[in-house]
């Protein structure tokens, strides 16, 4: 795996432009119709948004009981949901000590989209869905990150119609930081479980 | 399975179950990985239509209560200390023997 942002997707693209330069040729779609889709899709969508969540749970511990209690209701409670088209069931996983989450959907790219914004090109690689079920640790280890030994590690593999968020460590030497310098310490990659924060 | 049956599920969190082995001709999401493999009911995470059946462009797709279930590395793949968790149809599980 690279552990960069890249993949090939030329084919698929290829693909798609002719669906949609045909669904336009046909009528039975405007020209507009499906960029105004997308648009209205990616609204909102960002990792800013799971940034928020996490710093309010790191400085609300009533708000963090509430978050891995029922995830979509606390999300709810900040504005934000988890689907994109549809509303999906949230549940947040969070890491301490002892333990360590990675999300990942082996079998497509099912991800918390309006929380973390759209996945990397890796997150939907065949070369990730495939290994970090398998061997946690050497995927992390490309990421750049080594756990101690006892840590255990779970992976959350979407296969149904939860999806899963990663709520990470607070970092150390942060007890005077605001809400909002704490959420400026959240990356995407925290959200998923592939960096430590 | 009757409504009822699909708001309450089958199992109840911490239940021993197994996954079928069965290698469907359709869609499904039981991926192959964890099939005929041992794992521990985490929780119930509410009913959902049966994809395996909606994905075949049918309406009649069955609600069942879907589970997280968690499964241990060595029992999926022989080795690790890791675990992985799956969100799993109650038609995928059977109790475990």
């Amino acid at each position: 795996m690279s552990g960069t942002d890249t993949h090939d997707d030329a084919v698929i693209s290829r693909q798609v432009r002719r669906l949609e330069s045909l669904l336009e040729e046909k009528g039975i779609v405007g020209g507009d119709t499906v960029d105004e889709v997308i648009d209205g899709f990616l609204a909102g969508a960002s990792p800013v948004n799971g940034a928020k969540v996490t710093a309010r749970a790191w400085t609300d511990p009533a708000y963090r009981e509430r978050l891995l209690a029922d995830g979509t209701a606390a999300v709810g409670e900040l504005g934000f949901s988890s689907g994109g088209v549809q509303k999906q069931r949230l549940r947040v996983v969070e890491n301490t000590a002892g333990t360590h989450n990675i999300i990942v959907c082996t079998l497509c790219s099912c991800y918390p989209l309006r929380l973390l914004g759209p996945s990397p090109g890796w997150y939907k690689s065949e070369a990730y869905r495939s290994r970090v079920v398998r061997d946690p640790r050497g995927v992390l280890a490309d990421f750049g990150v080594t756990l101690p030994e006892s840590v255990d590690i779970t992976v959350w593999d979407s296969s149904a119609e939860t999806r899963y968020m990663v709520l990470p460590r607070r970092p150390a030497g942060t007890d005077d930081l605001s809400e909002e310098e704490l959420a400026g310490l959240v990356t995407r990659n925290g959200l998923i479980g592939t960096a430590v924060l | 399975m009757t409504d009822e049956s699909a708001r309450t599920g089958r199992f109840a969190p911490g239940a021993h179950v197994r996954t079928y082995l069965h290698d469907p001709p359709h869609h499904t999401r039981l991926p192959r990985y964890a099939r005929g493999k041992r794992g521990v009911v985490v929780e119930p995470e509410g009913p959902a239509p049966l994809a395996d059946v909606r994905a075949q462009g049918r309406d009649d797709a069955p609600v069942e209560m879907i589970y997280a279930v968690r499964f241990t590395a060595r029992d999926l793949w022989g080795e690790g200390d890791h675990h992985v968790v799956l969100d799993l149809s109650e038609s995928y599980l059977k109790e475990a023997e």
